[in-house]
């Protein structure tokens, strides 16, 4: 089936109700899209689809003809995201991060932080608390860390 | 520069954002087969009959039969087994094993298990069998309450907790030369070695554990990944390929560990003008069907339950039963939060009792440096009870609100906790840890087998040793825990990791600074080849500690916190929302403060989850909602605004003044949210506090007189 994954046209052989999440891992040898529950309520499998933010444990393959998919490999290792992700700890384990990040690219430049968390209530953290999150999506509205002595 | 106390770089670079980090599951290894695992269907029986319904070529079948040495799961007892021979204890007990090289053919397998079914116990007060008892006593408890002029009892319940790691659990056993290597999404490598050394016997010469990405531990995979390696390596030796498992969520959720549910009841004697005078409490947690680490988890719970607090006369008394459901584990706090959550609404209705300002009784009986604690370990000035009370209701405007809120369906509310960095008593002794630091053509590299699961082990201990070494943090690297290229410095787990381990690796580091003579580790590399270095634990002098009696200094050290919680509860609904949090912690000093702070956050969203939306439904020994469409964990939206503090005191003891902070901060949410919808006028005493839960509360009269009418 032909596709354009990451900005490239691609054949891919696989059957069309297998789930994108899996020819993405199995057939494209992309694993930087995660299986975090396989029903849709984690988002750690998170890609976009014609731009889109979609759930691709969810997405049959069939559905992605003549479509254009992006994976967190797609933005190439070097978006100013990952980096913030990294800055501000916005990453902790790591799981649920590509996924998230696909799901804030779809946000735009400076969302509120209203916006961030409808944008992301589909995508869970069990690391962060997701503050780190936020400060790493608006590096505007980062707050200090602070410290006190104790008396 | 100095990188202690700077949020530097992460030693991950940019893998976990740009999706190159490898975890277990984007592994794959030349004729790798798939596992999978049949299991008990029932409660408790004796298997009648085992039938292979299918077409059995391609197929590598393992059963009990096929272990070569001990079936068990080597931990504290060996009563777990690795395959259920004949009695099935509980729902998901492993009984057979199935290796297929294609995943669909694999999982369409159909295995019937007939049983003579037995009668399931599920009431932890009827069990008949205790993994361990535990008794603390200080002073004279019938004195203590002599002199009280009030008495308040009281009885608190939490439920299971689960982990809820983003990564399942997962594991790849691969043949190898003279043995077998299993990688593994795991915490504590040297725990899996042990475990399969047992159940192996002598039959494989070697095998080597590796800790690849790991995607989450919480606890978690702690103890289990023992058993996953196992099943992994006895398919692996059987079909002579490699064998990868990897739990789908359901599974994850059905068969592996939990936080101890726990029933906690307080009897406490007050002087009218409110001082503690006698503390008898009686600590029951559900170890589950086996064993597994119940007895150290009851020992941190029941050592914390008596909370930061200065009471002459105390008495603790805890049980960790056996019920027949799957076995309960590690689940970070360790049973200090059951406790002090316990502890913490108990003492709202204590100051309720006395006609008290809440944070006057807390204030009055926080302990103190010079004050003991129930097994008589005296404080030092690493106890900062006080400090982080006072600090926590100035930077949360608690008095204010508390007033501000009456008569609305808002509240407030608080928790002072603390949390015991290290392995308990004598623990860090007999573990006897040891770490290395090598030199290498670019500079140094640390060799460690705790293992970062995102809460940043790669980064704080390269910091600690980079200034204690005095080289650039960029110059040293670690290496990926590989049990046999690694010193077994212990397991992650138990807030240890920096403070323990970090503190070998400081004590390294001046070793070998020594011997470099001048000389930086590159330089010193290039002229006389690799130098290695290795130190052990050293417990901190003039510690003393007695198992059998429980007296003694429990922990090396504590950390302090204080965490205020807002709610609104929906009058219709019932629903609690949390709408602020304010933690502020007290852990020596932050190695990383970017990092620390990421660890009071999201621990405090575990807290949080726990109090209010968590909730395990067992149903005939079973997680009946064991996925995460009806097992809710805080999303973005259920997460309010956390205002994070950290107060420094540097610790002695501890590598560049720090101590523990990992637990910590999921010991004050539950306890805080609970006083908060207390003050919004409803007397629960459980959680998770369900909006079902609230609204068969009883109604406080403190309370807005319409909620809930």
């Amino acid at each position: 089936m032909r596709f354009t994954l990451n900005g490239t046209a691609v054949d891919v052989a696989a059957q069309p109700m297998k789930r994108l999440l899996d020819v993405l891992r199995e057939e494209c040898a992309l694993t930087g899209t995660k299986e975090g529950c396989g029903e849709g309520e984690c988002g750690a499998c998170t890609v976009l689809l014609d731009g889109a933010p979609v759930v691709s444990c969810l997405v049959p393959f069939a559905q992605v003809e003549d479509a254009a998919v992006t994976t967190i490999e797609g933005l190439g290792g070097d978006h100013p995201l990952q980096h913030a992700f990294m800055r501000e700890v916005g990453a902790q384990c790591g799981i649920c991060t590509p996924g998230m990040i696909m799901a804030a690219l779809a946000l735009g430049p400076s969302p509120t932080l209203a916006q961030v968390r409808v944008a992301l209530a589909g995508n869970l953290c069990r690391c962060t608390g997701y503050e780190a999150i936020y400060r790493a999506i608006r590096p505007s509205a980062i707050g200090s860390s602070e410290r006190i002595e104790a008396t | 520069m100095s990188a202690v106390g700077h949020s530097v770089p992460r030693k991950e670079g940019l893998g976990k954002a740009t999706g190159t980090a490898r975890y277990i599951d984007d592994l794959s290894f030349p004729g790798m087969l798939h596992g999978r695992t049949i299991r008990s269907t029932i409660a408790r029986g004796r298997i009648s009959g085992v039938t292979l319904g299918f077409d059995q070529s391609g197929f590598t079948v393992v059963d009990h039969r096929d272990i070569p040495g001990k079936n068990c799961i080597a931990l504290i007892e060996h009563d777990q087994p690795c395959l259920a021979a004949d009695e099935v204890r509980h729902v998901a007990e492993p009984i057979l094993l199935l290796a297929h090289e294609n995943r669909e053919t694999l999982l369409a397998a159909k295995v019937e298990i007939a049983y003579e079914r037995a009668e399931p116990l599920y009431d932890p007060e009827h069990s008949p069998q205790v993994f361990k008892r535990i008794l603390i006593e200080k002073g004279n408890l019938d004195r203590g309450f002599a002199r009280a002029d009030v008495i308040v009892e009281g009885s608190y319940a939490t439920g299971h907790q689960e982990h809820i790691y983003i990564e399942t659990n997962g594991v790849i056993a691969v043949p190898e030369d003279g043995g077998l290597a299993l990688y593994g999404s795991l915490q504590c490598p040297f725990y899996v070695l042990k475990a399969l050394k047992v159940l192996l016997g002598d039959s494989v010469s070697q095998v080597r554990v590796v800790q690849t990405e790991t995607g989450g531990g919480f606890g978690g995979k702690e103890e289990y990944p023992s058993m996953i390696a196992a099943h992994a390596c006895l398919l692996a030796l059987k079909a002579r390929r490699p064998v990868k498992i990897i739990y789908d969520r359901v599974e994850d959720m059905l068969a592996t560990t939990k936080r101890h549910p726990s029933l906690v009841r307080h009897r406490t004697g007050l002087t009218r003008d409110g001082r503690l005078v006698a503390m008898d409490i009686d600590v029951l947690m559900d170890g589950g069907a086996y064993c597994t680490l119940s007895p150290v988890v009851l020992s941190r719970g029941v050592i914390h339950a008596a909370g930061p607090y200065r009471c002459a006369n105390t008495r603790i008394l805890g049980r960790t039963v056996m019920t027949n459901t799957p076995p309960n584990g590690a689940f970070r706090g360790f049973g200090a939060p059951q406790t002090q959550f316990a502890m913490e609404v108990h003492m709202e209705r204590v100051a309720e009792a006395l006609g008290m300002d809440p944070v006057r009784l807390r204030a009055k009986n926080a302990l103190r440096p010079g004050d003991t604690t129930s097994t008589g370990q005296v404080l030092g000035d690493d106890c900062s009870a006080a400090a982080v009370l006072r600090a926590a209701v100035k930077r949360s405007g608690f008095t204010r609100k508390r007033a501000r809120y009456k008569g609305t369906n808002k509240g407030i509310g608080l928790a002072l906790f603390y949390h015991g960095a290290g392995f308990t008593g004598g623990g860090e002794v007999a573990l006897a840890s040891r770490a290395a630091l090598e030199t290498t053509e670019s500079g140094v590299r640390i060799l460690v087998a705790n293992t970062e699961i995102g809460q940043g082990t790669r980064t704080m201990l390269a910091q600690i040793v980079a200034d204690a070494l005095c080289v650039p943090y960029e110059s040293v690297e670690v290496a990926q825990p590989d049990t046999s290229v690694v010193p077994d410095s212990g397991p992650t787990v138990a807030s240890r990791t920096c403070m323990v381990v970090g503190g070998i690796l400081e004590r390294c580091a001046l070793s070998m600074l020594v011997k470099l003579d001048g000389a930086s580790p590159a330089e010193h590399h290039a002229r006389h080849g690799a130098l290695r270095v290795e130190e052990g634990y050293h417990a901190p002098a003039g510690r003393s500690w007695d198992d059998t009696t429980y007296r003694g200094d429990a922990y090396a050290t504590f950390a302090w916190g204080c965490d205020v919680a807002e709610i609104e509860v929906d009058p219709v609904t019932h629903e609690a929302r949390a709408l602020k949090l304010t933690a502020v912690q007290e852990f020596g000093r932050a190695i990383h403060p970017a990092m620390a702070r990421g660890q009071i956050e999201g621990g405090s969203a575990q807290g949080l989850g726990w109090a209010l939306l968590e909730h395990v439904v067992m149903r005939d020994g079973a997680m009946a909602n064991a996925q995460l469409t009806n097992y809710v964990i805080p999303t973005t939206l259920d997460t309010p605004p956390m205002d994070v503090v950290m107060l420094e005191n540097p610790y002695g003891g501890g590598p560049f003044g720090a101590k523990g902070l990992g637990e910590l901060p999921i010991d004050g949410p539950a306890p805080a949210v609970v006083n908060a919808i207390r003050n919004a006028g409803f007397d629960v005493r459980a959680i998770p506090a369900t909006p079902e839960a609230i609204l068969r509360s009883e109604r406080l009269a403190r309370g807005p007189a319409q909620a809930g009418a």
